[in-house]
């Protein structure tokens, strides 16, 4: 298996009102996924900025073991993949940003950039707050990709340390699929059919999935499958907030192209409204 | 259903099939006439383009009880394009126009082929409403001259209202016999629905009209030895030799500015009225299947192109005749065809008859037709759902009054896209969702039930989008559309939801709306766009009790039964009833049920037929569960109007040892034996020696309506006795 636990975790900070928040959270995770955790600031260091800092990472009640603060300076994409790199993170933490009057998520242009271009799993948070917000509902995406394998275990690893109660694997299928064009009742019975025939087929390839899991990640996690005909991509992000899931598990993006930029795929309707807090699994191969 | 017990059925019913199709070219002749006439067309280019479509869509549609031929909604345009066309000369301007329709015929077919049968959609639904009346005021504005005899009319729609006063005035003197022909046929229309004999209704007004006028014209010249006292001009007239005489499409203008404008505003309207007239003829299909629209518009544009080339009018989906249709009994594409056959019967052998009709009676029809189109009900209909619908209505139909049928709908369009905007007052939602997807569509794994689930905004935009979804749920399964991720959602969309729960309803699945109340909770926007429906504009509205509602009040607490007076838009366990499958069940009111509720007697409207033969009858019926379990059947007076749904082909069931009964009642059912079993000796005794009423099964529940109209007190307690007596006696037989 090719998806390794979170030992280290970066998170990159900036001095917005929702520092204590994003500390707090921070922290917690680390705690419950027995990492070690590096904060970033890319950004002149003052005492001012490091005192009020200090103060707030020791009021969190539930504390990473290992806490280091680095202090960098340039471009902040490059420097924090290049810090990325350095320290052999696994997770990088990210805040999303809200739209003003409209209530959706969407991520700030250095996050997207740096979900794009980085080496290593990314969580984007919505809601990070100085409470704790338990973490009930996964939803994992099930494609037919060889990334999914390792997406789909990953997200029994944090669906453990978080103590989710619930995962759901959503197959999405395209529509081209049933190749079939409806019409009338004639066509729609053949098109449900040929839907229902998919649909068994799909949930065989994802029970299959779970079969590979090793048996103590599985246990005390109920898990579902859930198929979805519809655009690959959408569906899923959708459905996630359909069902108020608490976390979304997506496979990363084979590779960003000039192209799907303009042709979103898969994680661009996602990443352009963010359902619920998203975590993008990068498998080592994909590196 | 495998192919041969297709075949089997569709032999079976043809001989039905035969006489709706009869029935319905009983007012396609008039109406086709007369939509040529109204467009300056020779008169037999609407007979052309009956015979074409009927023929064509028959053998080459994807719809089941529709009838193609002239639509209403094409006379403006088509008169425009032979007035412009021909700059003066109206015979040379119908030969350009039918070139134009030609080249509609083909768009028509390409729309088909690219499946852009969701066109429609895009329109939202109340400016569409505008335009329609439009077009209705446009037809009414110049025919209302020519019922009354006046031919010279000139100058634009507006000109033409304001030309009514004068001729309303003046006609007495110039034209009085023609004239009072034309407006007595109108008050005639006017009156025809209300007038509940069912001997009388089996044809339809418009025939009746005709057939009285040639009537008149008989006694003159027979009994009085005198000509009608009527004009040669207002007269049809068809030339001597209808079959060697064709005329010859002109395609000298096909890159003439104005020739393209009426292509595209004929195939615009086109595909309107027929994708309006198909949506809404599925919901009489006794059958209960589904239009293949992609299909119906390729053999609709075929059509076109081919009764273009014989000079005819271009050919649509019509609501009224295909209505007509599905009343008579029509089930399946035959009748179409039939309908066509009779046509060119009635044209062959009835040429001197039909060259006897005053146009001022044709003239009357349409008129009527006008009316029906732009009737001031549908605005207060509208104004019902909304003050801004009315608002979009009004402004799409003066635009295109004033302007033409393209520009005025465009004008709609962005009118009820403002109008939403300032409604949400969030622009946001809209620009940055518009291209978006959002909808979501699954099957749960655990229910089985179809989940869609819709995002940001539903609006004309984007209904397609839903629709698309929608249309994959089997209607006979349990849907649930979900919009609290939603937060706009307007009156196209509400309505055409309402549709899609009428088929799910008919077909027995189940289609519900959620989400829809936290909006109201969660904000203060004036959200009346999405929670508006038509029947919801009634529900609810309670006046003080009108001395019928007292007594039924009374009755129910003499017999300790529940009364409510409220109306209820969506009477459940109707429409499984044979009685109501070409009916459109419009609401309940005025219930009065025991306490098991068991037993239920209310007042129910419902309509029949669609448009112009559309009539809405309000009667009452009473329902109860039966005892014990029953076979379909369906008990009625054995009459003429029986007599002939036999000779075409409904069945009779008679008992050989009671005569009596077996000449006075028509029985029918699917299960002959089943039905003989239960018809004992003493069943039958029963019903000989009791009023007779409309009785049907539909295996559990019994349904027993009076009068076509509302029953009195007197009537609703001897209808209970009935009902009380036969469950009694369903009881004895169960044992």
């Amino acid at each position: 298996m090719a998806f390794k636990p979170f030992k280290t975790i970066l998170f990159g900070f900036a001095f917005s009102p929702s520092l204590k928040a994003n500390v707090f959270e921070v922290n917690r995770l680390a705690a419950y996924f027995n990492s070690s955790l590096i904060f970033v600031h890319v950004g002149e260091k003052t005492e001012k900025k490091e005192n009020t800092f200090q103060k707030l990472n020791k009021e969190c009640p539930l504390k990473a073991e290992k806490v280091k603060i680095h202090w960098v300076q340039g471009e902040p994409v490059r420097t924090l993949i290049k810090v990325c790199k350095e320290f052999r993170v696994d997770l990088l933490l990210l805040g999303a940003l809200k739209r003003e009057k409209i209530v959706t998520f969407y991520l700030g242009s250095i996050a997207r950039k740096l979900t794009r271009k980085a080496p290593c799993s990314v969580l984007l948070m919505l809601n990070p707050s100085v409470e704790r917000h338990p973490c009930k509902h996964i939803v994992v995406n099930g494609f037919d990709s060889p990334q999914t394998e390792d997406t789909v275990e990953a997200s029994f690893y944090v669906g453990k340390a978080l103590k989710s109660q619930k995962i759901t694997l959503v197959e999405e299928i395209s529509e081209s699929r049933i190749a079939v064009s409806i019409d009338d009742d004639k066509s729609l019975k053949k098109a449900t059919l040929k839907k229902e025939k998919i649909n068994i087929e799909e949930k065989t390839r994802v029970s299959d999935l779970i079969k590979k899991i090793p048996v103590k990640q599985l246990e005390s996690i109920k898990w579902a499958t859930q198929s979805i005909f519809g655009r690959r991509g959408y569906s899923i992000g959708h459905y996630a907030r359909v069902v108020r899931a608490d976390l979304l598990v997506m496979n990363a993006q084979e590779e960003s192209t000039f192209l799907n930029r303009f042709f979103p795929k898969d994680l661009e309707h996602i990443l352009a409204e963010l359902p619920t807090d998203v975590l993008i699994i990068q498998t080592e191969s994909n590196e | 259903m495998s192919r041969k017990s297709e075949k089997n059925s569709f032999v079976k019913e043809l001989p039905q099939n035969m006489f709706a199709g009869f029935v319905v070219s009983l007012i396609a002749l008039p109406l086709g006439l007369g939509l040529a006439i109204a467009s300056e067309a020779p008169p037999l280019a609407g007979i052309i383009a009956a015979v074409t479509g009927g023929i064509v869509v028959s053998i080459f549609g994807g719809s089941n009880v529709t009838i193609a031929g002239p639509g209403n909604g094409l006379v403006i345009v088509l008169l425009g394009a032979i007035t412009i066309l021909g700059s003066g000369d109206l015979y040379q301007g119908y030969l350009y126009t039918l070139a134009a329709i030609i080249f509609s015929g083909v768009l028509l077919f390409l729309f088909g082929i690219l499946r852009m049968g969701a066109m429609s959609e895009f329109f939202p639904a109340t400016a569409l409403q505008g335009m329609l009346a439009a077009i209705g005021i446009g037809i009414l504005a110049k025919q209302f001259h020519l019922m009354l005899g006046v031919r010279s009319i000139n100058g634009g729609t507006i000109d033409q209202i304001f030309a009514i006063p004068n001729t309303f005035i003046g006609f007495l003197k110039a034209y009085p016999f023609a004239g009072v022909l034309g407006f007595l046929s109108l008050i005639f229309l006017f009156l025809y629905s209300s007038i509940r004999n069912p001997y009388f209704h089996l044809v339809p007004a418009p025939m009746w009209v005709v057939v009285a006028s040639i009537g008149i014209s008989y006694y003159y010249s027979l009994v009085l030895n005198q000509d009608p006292p009527i004009n040669k001009d207002l007269l049809i007239n068809i030339p001597s030799n209808i079959t060697s005489n064709f005329p010859r499409p002109q395609f000298d203008k096909i890159f003439d500015i104005r020739f393209i404008g009426v292509v595209f505003s004929i195939t615009l309207i086109a595909v309107i009225e027929s994708l309006l007239s198909i949506k809404a003829v599925d919901k009489l299909d006794p059958k209960k299947r589904r239009s293949n629209i992609n299909k119906d518009l390729r053999a609709l544009g075929l059509a076109s192109i081919i009764s273009g080339f014989l000079g005819g009018l271009n050919v649509v989906t019509v609501i009224a005749r295909s209505s007509v249709n599905a009343n008579n009994g029509g089930t399946n594409r035959s009748s179409n065809f039939f309908h066509s056959a009779f046509l060119i019967l009635f044209v062959l052998l009835l040429g001197k008859q039909i060259q006897m009709i005053p146009l001022p009676c044709l003239a009357a029809i349409l008129v009527f037709t006008g009316y029906k189109l732009a009737s001031p009900k549908n605005l207060y209909r509208i104004y019902k759902i909304g003050p801004e619908q009315a608002l979009i209505f009004i402004v799409t139909l003066i635009s295109t009054l004033l302007t033409n049928l393209i520009t005025g709908i465009a004008v709609g369009i962005t009118f009820t896209f403002l109008t939403h905007l300032f409604l949400s007052k969030k622009i946001l939602i809209f620009t940055l969702n518009i291209l978006k997807p959002n909808v979501l569509m699954y099957l749960e794994d655990q229910t089985g039930n179809y989940y869609v689930s819709v995002k940001n905004f539903c609006s004309f935009l984007n209904f397609y989008r839903l629709k698309k979804k929608l249309d994959q749920i089997p209607e006979t399964e349990h849907a649930i559309v979900d919009f609290s991720l939603c937060d706009f959602v307007d009156h196209t969309v509400m309505e055409g939801l309402h549709d899609y729960q009428r088929s799910f309803e008919r077909k027995r699945g189940t289609f519900e709306i959620i989400g829809l109340d936290i909006h109201a909770s969660e904000t203060d926007h004036p959200f009346s766009v999405r929670k508006n429906l038509p029947i919801d504009a009634l529900v609810g509205l309670r006046n003080a009790l009108t001395n019928r509602q007292k007594e039924l009040e009374a009755l129910g607490k003499q017999l300790n039964w529940i009364y409510s007076s409220e109306i209820d838009g969506n009477p459940r366990g109707l429409s499984k009833f044979l009685f109501f499958e070409s009916k459109i069940i419009n609401y309940d009111v005025n219930k009065l049920r025991n306490s098991k509720n068991s037993f239920r007697v209310f007042d129910l409207s419902y309509s029949e037929g669609a448009f112009i033969t559309k009539a809405d009858v309000r009667a009452t019926f009473l329902l109860f569960k039966s005892p014990t379990s029953l076979p379909v059947f369906v008990l009625d007076r054995e009459d003429i109007i029986t007599s002939i749904y036999n000779w075409a082909g409904f069945s009779d069931i008679n008992f050989k040892d009671s005569p009596d009964f077996s000449r006075r009642f028509h029985l029918s059912g699917n299960d002959d034996n089943a039905i003989r079993k239960l018809f004992s000796p003493e069943l039958i005794y029963f019903f000989e020696s009791h009023p007779v009423f409309h009785i049907e099964s539909n295996g559990s529940h019994v349904l027993i309506k009076g009068k076509d109209r509302l029953s009195s007190i007197q009537e609703i307690k001897l209808i209970l006795s009935f009902a009380e007596d036969l469950y009694a006696l369903l009881i004895n037989s169960g044992k």
